[in-house]
């Protein structure tokens, strides 16, 4: 009992797992072999869809419907550019996609970052009514605003307008949550050695506040991004002209043809994609951190 | 009787401007003071939130009593509300909730369970190689894959039906068959979500202290002994996240049905966020599209308390 606690207490320092090495080497072999199938599997059915979306973009529409199907990315990735962005204007669907979503990331990543730490660090009057109005609308599934905002926007006369798809959603109850869960953790000290240092509560907030809590922002600014790149329902009814369209509006319309560009929908939906691959590959951490939100702590 | 008493008397007894036990730091920490500069961080949220969200949340209740058919608008109390029993499409935009519910959401559960759990082997190689693949479903913009699968499931020559050719299946009609487009419709939500799940679970498993699986076998437990009485009792809270926010996503479920099948053939995939968008901006029957906005609501909000019930149950 005790030698055998010894013996696996080294192992696992030497970090090799206690239990291999009383496997003989075929056993091993045996029992692992499945593992690495159900993996390679999982990884070939998550990749499928992806790697048919770049060959298919890279066809005619002709091709992807022919046995067998192209195993290899084709030549006709220029003309089918080319179609996309005369059928619905690609360059100007992913210019306004962009606009919109630096524009509504920018401020709603403001005001979150502004009323968490509010929320966090001060006690003033209302504060326990304003908390509550957070988490309800949290709770809240966001489809019950569909038909009383469209009334707004239209008495408002901001249909088919990029302010109507940025202002009613600026204030985002759950990225104000997010930030006052992190706030709540904020080292106190920093905060008190800048008041007694004699800095405004307004400098101290952006000079001492805001650097430290950095990757936080980040993980918010990087949520907050990609669900307004996501967004689909509140564009599809607010958008009526085509120069202003998303890409998910787009991409809609395109199903919608009476002769359907395929090759085209693919390159169409590897654009939409590729924003969020790249931010993906560049802040691995912080993506995973703002996709997942407030459900693992740290 | 005492020990309420007790306990009251004791809440009383607390020192004056000692946080409250429970309520972390319990907000100001200069309380009073400084009031002013609080409230001038919060006010840009706070009047947004009182404009795009309780005003509009309130327009909203209101006019589910309301029928606005045809422009006119005349008060009808709880009609539209008795409506929803009535109505088939409802009962049918429900079961598709449901059936997600009750068959995806366990499926893919089960699918995140198994690979967070293989992923978080120390002696697997390629380990995060094999996360990063698994977990990029995740980063996929709703409506493109959603696109991607519509091209991939079209029925003649599709690559889907053309890949099952070639082990010998027959061509499906995944989108225009009741049954295959139901399916269609889960394998995709599994497809873009079980990453997602996988991830959160991977958290979870990794915060198990080490020191219970070495109990576990100290205690001569085998592999699956310590699965199912170590890591999924440990992973409890994390599960209980996982499931309930599948659940609730699959009650608002939107996007993928609107691309894939549009809620066919004969409305067998129409969810209730779909039929809502139907009732008010294709029939523009606003009072009866708010009813159904209430309808999910109030199906939220009971998840939301069954969620709170069995978090609070210790295991």
């Amino acid at each position: 009992m005790t030698t055998e606690l010894v013996v696996t207490g080294q192992a696992r320092r030497r970090g090799i797992p206690s239990r291999a090495r009383r496997e003989p080497l075929l056993r091993r072999i045996v029992l692992r072999s499945p593992v690495y199938l159900v993996l390679l599997v999982a990884s070939v059915l998550a990749l499928l869809p992806f790697a048919w979306m770049v060959i298919a973009s890279t066809h005619t529409t002709s091709d992807l419907f022919v046995s067998p199907l192209p195993l290899l990315p084709g030549g006709e990735f220029w003309q089918n550019l080319g179609r996309l962005q005369e059928s619905v204007g690609f360059g100007q669907v992913m210019l306004n996609s962009i606009l919109v979503a630096v524009l509504y990331t920018v401020f709603s990543s403001i005001i979150s970052v502004m009323c968490g730490y509010g929320l966090a660090n001060y006690r003033f009057r209302g504060r326990g009514v304003l908390m509550g109005v957070v988490l309800v609308t949290m709770m809240i599934p966001m489809q019950v605003l569909l038909v009383p905002l469209f009334q707004m926007m239209a008495s408002a006369g901001w249909i088919d307008s990029f302010q109507a798809l940025i202002i009613p959603f600026l204030a985002n109850a759950f990225g104000i949550f997010l930030m006052r869960q992190g706030f709540l953790d904020f080292p106190a000290t920093l905060i008190e050695a800048a008041r007694i240092d004699g800095a405004s509560e307004l400098r101290t907030f952006y000079r001492i506040v805001l650097p430290v809590a950095r990757p936080q922002i980040a993980a918010l600014i990087i949520y907050t991004f990609i669900s307004q790149w996501n967004s689909f329902i509140w564009p599809l009814l607010m958008l009526n002209s085509e120069d202003k369209y998303t890409i998910p509006v787009a991409l809609n319309t395109m199903i919608g043809l009476s002769r359907v560009d395929y090759s085209g929908l693919m390159l169409g939906s590897l654009l939409a994609t590729l924003p969020l691959f790249l931010l993906f590959l560049v802040f691995q951490k912080q993506f995973v951190a703002g996709l997942l939100g407030g459900a693992v702590k740290g | 009787m005492t020990a309420s008493l007790l306990t009251r008397e004791r809440g009383t007894r607390r020192a004056p401007g000692y946080p409250r036990p429970g309520s972390r730091r319990s907000g100001g920490r200069l309380a009073g003071r400084l009031q002013r500069p609080g409230m001038w961080f919060a006010l840009p949220a706070a009047v947004l939130l009182v404009v795009f969200f309780a005003y509009p949340l309130a327009t909203s209740l209101l006019q589910s009593f309301f029928s606005t058919k045809g422009g006119e608008s005349t008060f009808v109390g709880l009609d539209q509300y008795l409506r929803l029993f009535r109505d088939p499409l409802v009962l049918k935009s429900l079961g598709t909730a449901l059936l997600i519910l009750v068959i995806q959401v366990p499926i893919m559960i089960a699918l995140a369970v198994g690979l967070a759990y293989l992923l978080n082997q120390a002696w697997v190689r390629f380990r995060s190689g094999f996360r990063l693949i698994t977990f990029l479903p995740a980063i996929t913009t709703l409506v493109a894959y959603s696109v991607v699968f519509r091209v991939m499931m079209t029925t003649d020559g599709g690559a889907l039906n053309q890949i099952l050719g070639v082990f010998g299946a027959g061509p499906i009609d995944w989108l225009n068959n009741e049954w295959w487009a139901r399916v269609a419709v889960i394998a995709s939500i599994t497809w873009r979500w079980t990453g997602y799940n996988m991830v959160i679970i991977l958290a979870g498993l990794q915060a198990i202290p080490p020191e219970l699986y070495e109990a576990a076998r100290i205690d001569g437990a085998g592999r699956w002994q310590t699965f199912w009485h170590v890591v999924v009792p440990q992973l409890r809270p994390v599960l209980i996240f996982t499931i309930v926010t599948s659940t609730i996503g699959a009650l608002q479920l939107f996007d993928e049905n609107f691309i894939l099948t549009g809620g066919g053939p004969n409305n067998a995939t129409l969810t209730p966020v779909l039929y809502l968008y139907k009732v008010g901006f294709q029939q523009f029957d606003f009072g009866y599209a708010d009813a159904i906005a209430w309808m999910l609501v109030i199906l939220t909000a009971i998840i939301a308390v069954i969620q709170f019930r069995i978090l609070r149950e210790k295991p």
